[in-house]
């Protein structure tokens, strides 16, 4: 009846895990009795869960990824603690069976659940207001893609008390993932998080092309388009590029483990090195799947700061284009020393290096906008000088690792992982925090607070070198990745400085939890009138802040690169009057509970509930047959809405404006 | 009696109100971009077979178990169905609702017949001892063939409720467009399968 899943399978003798769950249910409870005691179930429900907005669902992504990212956080913390005590032979206090979930857990999290939602939040949120859209091309798909990245993180973190996690780390390469050494169900847990969300992720990208191809406003030609919308046009290029082997590769696992299939095996003439292979196919294009959208975010930021139009446009987009064509042909560089021979490691070590090329033209593209711009050192800046050094520092590690010679003695040691560290952290995760501060104004009308934003960019700036650099020296000292414990007395206090620079980053951290409240809780003095808080020069800035549902009251025109910055000096005044109706999308719960049963789907495959299964498979296909039946044809908003809703915002920035000639006048 | 005269006119004008005039090109052009990225899945599946088709360890080879004229049936009826499908496109565009249904049916019945050719082969092949998990090879083979039959059981399902569809409302914009992606879905199976038929059975039995 239930499969393999008995009680046993809770571990309540672990305390570790249990003080953890019911630290995550108090707080899922007092969430709970929160929203009960404000009455806003019903908001709650209407205004989000089943919203089909696009500026909702990038916020609720966004969401999705700052609490995994606690969560990734606290398993970094834990690793990095054991490294620390079990040195010189000491055991620590993380057993290995237990550690290497933690390992492997702590790569999915991070990537597939907060650098993925974050980004794919970002693009939702912001594209469609920077193409002058109403909304993404398929409404009620981008809600259905939102669920099925939840539901996946929902079944990994369900792996924390029911069952365990892969214990073979992010990748989880056969044949330590096949049965024979894997026969637990971590591995399945791993596969079907990754597999549910990957269709989500999948659609997502769909969507986000046919909405920048089919619905950028009149006079906005592909090379007018914001920076941002063509490097998140290009990711997403990659997105349905590359899903799809991901997908067919964790099949291709499922099929070895379920079924008795001989793809990846020792046995049966499997053969492991094609795993290999196959996922990296998907591997590299994804790394830059989460930079390139980062790389237009730090281009709007430099733009804007710099009050300057961004420095060789052109050059940029073409350089996204390079990017974007080469991380298809140097996957093999994760794998040097799998055998494939001289001429071919030379081939993916020379197409690696040529990458470098055009990420270097952008890093002088950002150099030059910002060379005699008058540059305005806000936290968005900030973020970006720090991601520039960084990043570059992590680019030349990089470039150092294509050498294949080099490449033989550095893998799988510390330098890789301070390398992948010093890029993902130092260009897309300080790009997130930039991009939050930025358009988090133009998301809630509230501008974050610069006084802890500066403080959390220091702690994670500091924090980040603290804890990698030595990782650097620890690589070349020859410890290698994935160890539980170690009895080098060299490397001890490199570990030491390492847990001290994670303590750091948890300060940042700290900082940044600190800003959300403070800046919420004076929101009255940190409110965005005007809608235009930073001297925005793309069409998002145009609206109000928070952006009306309906985003533009009238399609704008555009006529520039810097559309808005283009209608400000022409001096254009927004219409207050004599509105066409808009018509509007319904909202849909189809996505939702599509979402949930998939959840129960990916659960009972993990636990061989066979039966279940089988119910919430005829689920998933009915949803959406069912939806096409139902599904309202929407419905319209009245000119006089529209004309109310602009006047109160034209209301606002004159009082606003009249604010600052005051304060100007004293 | 034509479909456009059982089409209620309030609701094909409401559907084609402003904003979703050009809804039809979108959800092609995205509908498109779906089936480019369900194209990658199937080349990942290609590639695979390719490096494993060797790797029988001590199973049966494909000369041994391919039957070409069994196939060649197979792949007609699915070729079949993709013109029966093409000529149901012309009468629903010529809104011709009766004709419609009838190569709409035709259709399914070809892929209900494909489908059944399909099993009867994993059937017969897993009867005598070559099934999925005799060798590498057989696994590539039965996820490739089984992948695309489990495609085109998704767009027979997809074209019962079309044809449900059509019968209750007509041939909206809205139906049109879903039939639309359907064709498209429905030839692009067909591409795939002479993929199929080229380079798993043809290569393999030749």
């Amino acid at each position: 009846m239930l499969g393999k899943l008995t009680l046993e399978a809770v571990p309540y003798h672990e305390p570790i895990i249990m003080i953890a769950l019911a630290g995550v249910g108090l707080i899922g409870l007092a969430i709970a009795a929160w929203i009960t005691r404000a009455g806003r179930w019903g908001w709650l429900w209407k205004d989000w869960l089943t919203s089909v907005d696009h500026k909702n669902i990038g916020i609720m992504y966004i969401i999705l990824a700052l609490v995994m990212l606690l969560r990734g956080f606290a398993d970094a913390l834990m690793m990095r603690a054991q490294l620390a005590l079990a040195t010189g032979g000491a055991p620590g206090y993380l057993p290995p069976h237990h550690y290497d979930q933690i390992f492997t857990a702590h790569g999915v999290i991070m990537i597939f659940f907060v650098a993925m939602p974050f980004i794919v939040g970002l693009m939702n949120l912001v594209v469609p207001l920077q193409i002058g859209a109403r909304d993404v091309a398929f409404p009620m798909l981008n809600n259905l893609s939102f669920w099925l990245t939840v539901s996946g993180a929902l079944l990994l973190n369900i792996s924390l008390g029911i069952g365990e996690f892969a214990k073979t780390g992010w990748l989880a390469f056969p044949p330590l993932s096949g049965l024979q050494y894997s026969p637990d169900v971590g591995v399945d847990y791993y596969i079907w998080a990754l597999q549910i969300s990957g269709v989500g992720t999948t659609l997502a990208g769909v969507n986000m092309i046919a909405t920048i191809l089919q619905m950028r406003a009149p006079g906005m030609t592909m090379f007018r388009m914001p920076i941002f919308a063509w490097t998140s046009l290009c990711s997403n290029m990659l997105i349905v590029a590359a899903f799809p082997v991901l997908a067919a590769t964790l099949a291709m696992l499922a099929a070895d483990r379920y079924l008795d299939f001989h793809f990846f095996t020792n046995d049966g003439g499997g053969n492991a090195m094609m795993y290999v292979n196959l996922i990296w196919i998907w591997g590299h294009p994804e790394v830059y799947i989460l930079i390139l959208p980062i790389f237009g975010v730090f281009s709007e930021i430099v733009s804007t700061f710099s009050t300057k139009r961004l420095f060789g446009y052109v050059a940029l987009v073409w350089a996204t284009v390079c990017i974007t064509v080469l991380s298809f042909v140097v996957w093999l560089h994760h794998f040097f020393t799998m055998g494939s021979g001289a001429n071919v490691n030379a081939f993916f070590g020379i197409t690696t290096m040529l990458i470098s090329i055009p990420t270097g033209v952008k890093v002088f593209n950002w150099l030059f906008t910002m060379y005699r711009g008058r540059v305005r050192m806000e936290t968005p800046v900030m973020w970006t000088i720090g991601f520039i050094i960084t990043f570059v520092i992590g680019g030349m590690t990089g470039v150092l690792l294509a050498v294949p010679g080099a490449n033989f003695v550095l893998h799988n040691s510390l330098f890789l992982v301070a390398h992948f560290h010093n890029v993902i952290i130092g260009g897309v995760l300080f790009g997130c925090f930039a991009a939050l501060t930025y358009w988090f104004p133009k998301a809630t009308g509230i501008k974050l607070d610069e006084m802890w934003g500066k403080r959390a960019f220091w702690c994670w700036l500091v924090g980040f070198y603290l804890a990698f650099m030595p990782l650097y020296v620890l690589g070349f000292l020859g410890m290698t990745r994935r160890m539980n414990h170690s009895d080098n007395p060299l490397w001890t206090p490199y570990l030491y400085v390492a847990l001290l620079g994670a303590l750091v980053i948890a300060a940042g951290i700290a900082c940044q939890l600190i800003q959300f409240y403070v800046s919420i809780r004076d929101r009255e003095a940190n409110r965005d009138l005007t809608g235009d808080p930073w001297g925005g020069r793309t069409l998002e800035w145009a609206i109000a802040s928070p952006a009306p549902f309906y985003n533009f009251a009238e399609t704008p025109n555009v006529r520039d690169i810097d559309a808005y910055w283009d209608m400000k000096e022409q001096g254009l005044s927004p219409k207050t009057h004599d509105f066409e109706p808009i018509h509007m999308p319904n909202n849909s719960a189809t996505g939702l509970v599509t979402g949930a049963i998939a959840t129960v789907f990916g659960f009972a495959l993990v636990w061989h509930i066979w039966w279940l299964a089988a119910v919430t498979l005829l689920g998933i296909i009915a949803t959406p047959i069912i939806h096409s039946f139902t599904a309202g044809n929407g419905y319209e908003v009245s000119p006089d809405t529209i004309e109310r809703m602009e006047r109160e915002h034209m209301a606002r920035v004159k009082h606003a404006h009249r604010a600052e000639s005051e304060l100007v006048g004293a | 009696m034509s479909a456009h005269a059982m089409t209620p006119h309030g609701h094909a004008s409401h559907s084609a109100h402003a904003a979703h005039h050009d809804a039809g090109p979108t959800t092609a052009l995205g509908f498109w971009i779906y089936l480019m990225s369900d194209c990658i899945l199937f080349a990942a599946l290609f590639a695979t077979y390719a490096v494993l088709s060797p790797a029988t360890a001590g199973g049966p080879t494909e000369a041994e178990l391919f039957e070409l004229p069994f196939v060649l049936v197979e792949t007609f009826l699915l070729l079949l169905s993709s013109v029966t499908f093409g000529f149901g496109m012309l009468a629903a565009v010529g809104r011709d609702r009766p004709r419609a249904m009838r190569w709409f049916m035709v259709t399914f019945l070809l892929g209900a017949g494909f489908l059944a050719m399909e099993l009867y082969e994993f059937n017969h092949l897993i009867h005598i001892g070559a099934g999925p998990s005799t060798s590498a090879f057989l696994s590539a083979f039965f996820t490739l063939v089984g992948t695309h039959g489990l495609h085109v059981t998704f767009g027979m399902i997809w074209l019962a409720t079309m044809m449900v569809h059509v019968m209750r409302d007509g041939f909206t914009d809205t139906n049109l467009t879903r039939l639309n992606c359907l064709s498209m879905f429905w030839h692009f199976l067909d591409v795939i399968w002479i993929g199929v038929f080229t380079l798993v059975y043809l290569m393999g039995a030749l």
